[in-house]
């Protein structure tokens, strides 16, 4: 899940209307860019899809911080591609956004100043090379768990992009999946870095889908408008009943001593993450807040000259058109 | 084949393809850094397209040596003294439009060499260049416009692209400087002398030149030694110890 504690915005708009697009809503009629839209659910979803898209452009470091480094030139090839479709899929999202009226550097700058967030995950280190199957795995693993169902999400661009990136997702998720067995076969060092990997990110891939229902305060309103297809604790159980075969599979052990199996409910019972230890990365206190973000700002103040020298050319050639015609 | 032939062709290979393996990696370090995102999208797909075309080059390499090596061993298994790129694609990515200017500069080459190696007497290299010329194709376009855009952007682009050139044009004539292993690949047909290619080089540039309001250098002076293997800069090192490093310090692990 690339959005998380994503507040839902009250709303003050004509009950009448409200109504009628409520309506609209559940019976499943997508809501398109012209279409009236409450002004709450209009800022609710940029802050949602902001943070989704500014999450694609962020997690493109811990997975970079290996290109330099990837054992082989297949395994190079891979990662360049799958980089590049998380860089394409901001973009998508960007343009999502768009169309609910704000631009793409007003989105930036939101990031680069920190008003804005992106996922939690993506404030953890890439350590060992196994990290970067393990990425592909749990990370992408759980994002699928809460794209799948916003495919159906009531917003129409929104709801296209997820389509497209779904797609691409599961490729992805495979891909770190298939990391994750060449190591946990390979050579004793291999399965170490793999099951070192697996400790620490277990914890914060269960993260990624926010707080318990208990504590999380803005998922009723996202819910009734589609923005939100489940809840937090149903994709998280969906996560680890999906996830824990695999490990075992892999032969890894899950970092979690309290892990049964709940006959009951058809389930695993886990331990859920470090709540303190979250709500510290979202403050700022993760692992790699500090370094992501001086990075983006370096890249972004780095390349102003560019795009203001691009942005001149543009205008001295429209300039040349015009005086031709 | 007689073995000083195929130590030749070896040699051959070695160079087409540690071109692209190490450009390719510089490239790569943009991954997430690049001034807009558009640009990190197409930083990542020119990485991607050299790394795929190293893969070829290196892979052929790798059957005409002795022995069952793979790309990978070639790739990740030697020192420095037997990378055979030249000097220009190892240098330091320095600012973005460095990294354009030496990009344009390698793409306008490739733009002139891959379409008659595509006409090679050696099928092998005929097919793989006529795969990375179409990518080449778009490289060039792109770079190409990316030099003229900000070369005739603001006094600031225009004043750090020419600061680009003038750093990097002495390690243009590298790429022209024919020895004996071009001597025997024209005389096999097999890829023509990179010397009979410059004429068309200086006019591609002097036009991309032109149009982005730059001036070239009027030193022909020239850096050496990449290809020949003579002699490669302190840089290389850096970088193969980042790009090798999971392959040395487990030896033998499959990945």
């Amino acid at each position: 899940m690339y959005a998380q504690m994503v507040k839902s915005e009250a709303t003050q708009d004509d009950p009448e209307k409200l109504a009628a697009f409520q309506q609209k809503i559940d019976a499943n009629i997508k809501v398109e860019p012209r279409d009236w839209m409450p002004e709450g659910y209009r800022k609710t979803l940029i802050r949602q899809i902001g943070q989704h898209a500014h999450s694609e452009i962020v997690g493109q470091l811990p997975e970079g911080n290996w290109i330099t480094r990837a054992p082989t030139l297949e395994r190079k090839m891979i990662l360049l591609a799958k980089v590049q479709d998380e860089a394409g899929h901001g973009l998508y999202l960007y343009a999502a956004a768009e169309t609910l009226g704000v631009s793409r550097d007003e989105l930036t700058e939101m990031l680069l100043d920190g008003r804005m967030k992106y996922s939690s995950i993506f404030n953890y280190p890439t350590l060992n090379w196994a990290d970067i199957g393990a990425v592909g795995w749990l990370v992408d693993g759980a994002a699928i768990m809460n794209q799948v169902p916003l495919q159906r999400t009531s917003y129409g661009p929104y709801s296209r992009a997820m389509i497209r990136i779904c797609k691409e997702e599961s490729f992805h998720q495979r891909q770190g999946y298939d990391i994750m067995m060449k190591m946990a076969q390979g050579t004793e060092a291999q399965k170490q870095m793999a099951q070192d990997a697996l400790n620490r990110l277990w914890y914060p891939s269960l993260m990624m889908f926010g707080p318990s229902d208990a504590a999380s305060v803005h998922s009723e309103q996202s819910m009734g408008w589609k923005i939100k297809i489940n809840s937090n604790d149903e994709l998280r159980q969906k996560f680890v009943d999906q996830t824990v075969p695999q490990a075992k599979y892999l032969g890894l052990t899950v970092p979690d001593d309290n892990l049964t199996w709940n006959e009951d409910k058809g389930g695993w019972d886990y331990t859920d993450p470090d709540w303190t230890e979250f709500f510290d990365v979202l403050k700022g206190n993760g692992p790699c807040n500090t370094e992501r973000l001086e990075a983006r700002n370096k890249a972004w103040d780095d390349g102003a000259w560019v795009r203001d020298g691009l942005l001149a050319h543009a205008e001295k050639k429209r300039a040349a058109k015009t005086a031709a015609e | 084949m007689a073995t000083s032939d195929k130590d030749m062709l070896v040699q051959f290979l070695l160079r087409m393809g540690d071109n692209s393996l190490i450009l390719g990696h510089r490239v790569s370090e943009w991954c997430g850094h690049a001034p807009v995102l558009e640009e990190d999208i197409a930083l990542a797909n020119t990485a991607l397209d050299l790394i795929g075309q190293t893969q070829f080059w290196l892979g052929y390499a790798a059957e005409v040596m002795d022995g069952d090596k793979t790309a990978d061993d070639v790739a990740f298994l030697r020192d420095v003294w037997n990378f055979r790129n030249i000097l220009l694609v190892e240098l330091p990515n320095g600012d973005f439009g460095q990294t354009l200017m030496r990009q344009f500069l390698f793409d306008a080459y490739q733009s002139i060499l891959l379409p008659r190696l595509s006409k090679s007497s050696d099928p092998r290299v005929a097919e793989i260049a006529e795969k990375a010329s179409k990518e080449c194709a778009y490289h060039v376009e792109r770079s190409a416009d990316t030099v003229v855009g900000l070369g005739d952007g603001t006094e600031e682009s225009h004043a750090r692209m020419q600061a680009a050139l003038d750093r990097l044009w002495p390690y243009v004539g590298e790429m022209f400087a024919s020895d004996d292993i071009d001597a025997a690949m024209a005389a096999a047909g097999i890829a023509p002398d990179p010397a009979s290619l410059r004429s068309e080089y200086d006019a591609l540039v002097g036009k991309v030149m032109a149009e982005a309001t730059l001036t070239i250098p009027q030193s022909d002076f020239a850096h050496k030694g990449g290809r020949s293997g003579k002699t490669h800069t302190e840089h290389l090192g850096h970088l193969l110890t980042q790009m090798q490093w999971l392959q040395r310090a487990y030896p033998g692990a499959s990945w």
